[in-house]
């Protein structure tokens, strides 16, 4: 690890990409998250990369296929209008079995929305976004630090399962500054990309074609490609579920699920209560797909706890998955806000104090 | 341990700079920090302001709706975040936009004419490193010499306006210190 910087969350993101060996940017610029644009293009050159900004998101989504296709570490940086708009090229993607990262730094919608951090692509991310079955692997940082860690974590994920990988952050995320300490070098070469790439049967010393499509005629393959994907997204449930418990060694009557900058106002909530003599509980998934269902049981059934609250900054998204995933073993319920409007910690202290 | 500060002022009169050089400072002083920006929808020539949190703890909640201290550069954002300061803090007001007072009695309130010292010293673009100076040796939030470095550090790359900077953060100390 090496010195402790001061960084804002989106230029600490352009850098963790180009420490994880992705030299291939491509974007457009949308608020909250442009300043990883304005970092990319000067950096990039720095270090022998590409950013080319594309005429827009639906372009951008295409690009990424691309360079992907042909085996090159990449991704891209958006927020919510944007990342709708690449949702199709994601699917394209997902279903071509290619590895790609994409960003993206909430900011509310539906719509234009506003620029003001939100969780509202909660369900765009974890449930499609784009058309067909396929799911991203998706990772939600609560803090510069942990964004750096995500962004150079997904790359090798992306390869891993050659598969898109989503970090899911915030404006608040994007904009803050925190004190980040980069990982030492991970520039690695994608270790199987000739497991896909279209580099020439030459260049990889192979006689079997590459083909990167994902059009599937005949129901049967397409049957069994869906269930070639489906495996990826059970193996990924099986090994890559990541979540921090906070709080959760006492007897706590409630427990919270929050995720992203949400959890740190909850964390702040938790400590008051604490104070007070009152005890909650607080799992924060790090991955919100695949969603660390057992953790969330496991913390729910605990014999002191009586009700869970899923607090998110959107209209009710998250609760549904632990809704789901504690099968009415506790009571569920919901808080949030929308519109960059983020709930305070005394706020969050009443919510819980409503459920004692 | 935590502090919260709020600095506010007119965009261009280096608000957002100076939260980052206390940021700094505290960074390098072993504290973990926050630095969090207005970026709504703000009309030019509006109010500009940054929040630094300052804590011996891992940060939970980054958005503080009271914070500890406030430093105005302006009157509008005097109007609007003096009613908000938790009690004891310090509320530096710049006098020279400023020409009224907190209305607290439960604070610590300075008023420093910064942007006349700025302009005294030659360039009134330094009016908030005076302020700076003021708030850090009022608040003592920081060891000054911390402030000195990350002041150094934010100007290395126009090392020649280091010299004038430096007096303005002395300036700042000694009206603080008054």
């Amino acid at each position: 690890m090496g010195k402790k910087i001061l960084m804002k969350g989106n230029e600490a993101i352009g850098e963790a990409a180009i420490r994880a060996g992705c030299l291939n940017y491509f974007a457009y610029p949308i608020t909250p998250q442009s300043e990883v644009a304005e970092y990319l293009v000067k950096r990039m050159p720095e270090v022998g990369g590409v950013f080319v900004q594309g005429e827009s998101e639906v372009a951008v989504g295409y690009m990424i296929f691309g360079a992907s296709g042909a085996g090159a570490r990449v991704f891209t940086t958006s927020s919510s209008p944007g990342v709708s708009l690449m949702s199709e090229a994601i699917s394209y993607i997902a279903g071509a079995q290619c590895p790609a990262v994409f960003v993206n730094i909430i900011r509310g919608g539906p719509g234009l929305g506003g620029i003001l951090p939100s969780q509202g692509d909660y369900f765009q991310a974890t449930k499609g976004g784009g058309h067909g079955d396929y799911h991203m692997l998706v990772m939600a940082p609560a803090s510069v630090q942990e964004a750096v860690e995500m962004v150079m974590l997904a790359f090798p994920l992306a390869e891993k399962y050659r598969n898109p990988v989503m970090i899911l952050g915030d404006g608040l995320i994007g904009q803050m500054m925190e004190p980040v300490e980069f990982p030492d070098d991970l520039r690695t070469e994608p270790t199987n990309k000739d497991s896909w790439a279209t580099s020439g049967m030459k260049s990889r010393g192979s006689t079997e074609r590459n083909l990167v499509k994902s059009l599937y005629l005949d129901p049967t393959q397409l049957n069994d490609h869906n269930l070639n994907l489906k495996a990826k997204y059970d193996q990924m449930k099986a090994e890559e579920v990541r979540y921090e418990p906070y709080n959760t060694d006492g007897d706590y009557k409630i427990l919270i699920v929050s995720f992203g900058t949400m959890s740190r106002v909850c964390r702040t909530a938790i400590d008051f209560l604490k104070e007070e003599g009152i005890e909650v509980g607080m799992i924060r998934p790090q991955t919100v797909f695949p969603f660390p269902d057992a953790p969330i049981r496991d913390a729910a059934v605990k014999e002191s706890c009586k009700a869970v609250i899923s607090i998110e900054m959107n209209m009710g998204q998250m609760v549904e998955d632990v809704e789901r995933c504690l099968k009415g073993q506790r009571p569920v319920h919901w808080y949030g806000k929308c519109g960059g409007d983020v709930p305070t910690p005394e706020e969050i202290m009443e919510v819980i104090k409503e459920r004692l | 341990m935590q502090h919260e500060v709020m600095f506010a002022g007119f965009g261009g009169q280096g608000i957002l700079s100076i939260g980052k050089i206390l940021a700094h400072a505290a960074m390098e002083s072993g504290y973990e920090v926050a630095w969090v920006p207005s970026y709504g929808p703000e009309m030019r020539g509006g109010t500009a302001y940054c929040l630094v949190v300052i804590s011996d703890r891992p940060i939970g909640s980054p958005i503080i709706k009271n914070p500890k201290h406030l430093i105005a550069m302006n009157l509008p954002s005097l109007k609007k975040f003096a009613p908000v300061v938790k009690p004891n803090g310090v509320v530096l007001i710049n006098s020279s936009l400023a020409p009224e007072r907190s209305g607290r009695d439960d604070v610590d309130e300075i008023r420093v004419p910064v942007s006349d010292i700025a302009k005294d010293l030659g360039s009134i673009r330094a009016a908030n490193i005076v302020a700076l100076g003021s708030f850090v040796a009022r608040s003592k939030i920081l060891d000054f010499e911390s402030i000195r470095e990350a002041v150094k550090e934010e100007f290395r790359n126009k090392e020649k306006l280091i010299p004038l900077e430096m007096e303005a953060l002395d300036r700042g100390k000694a009206e603080a210190l008054k």
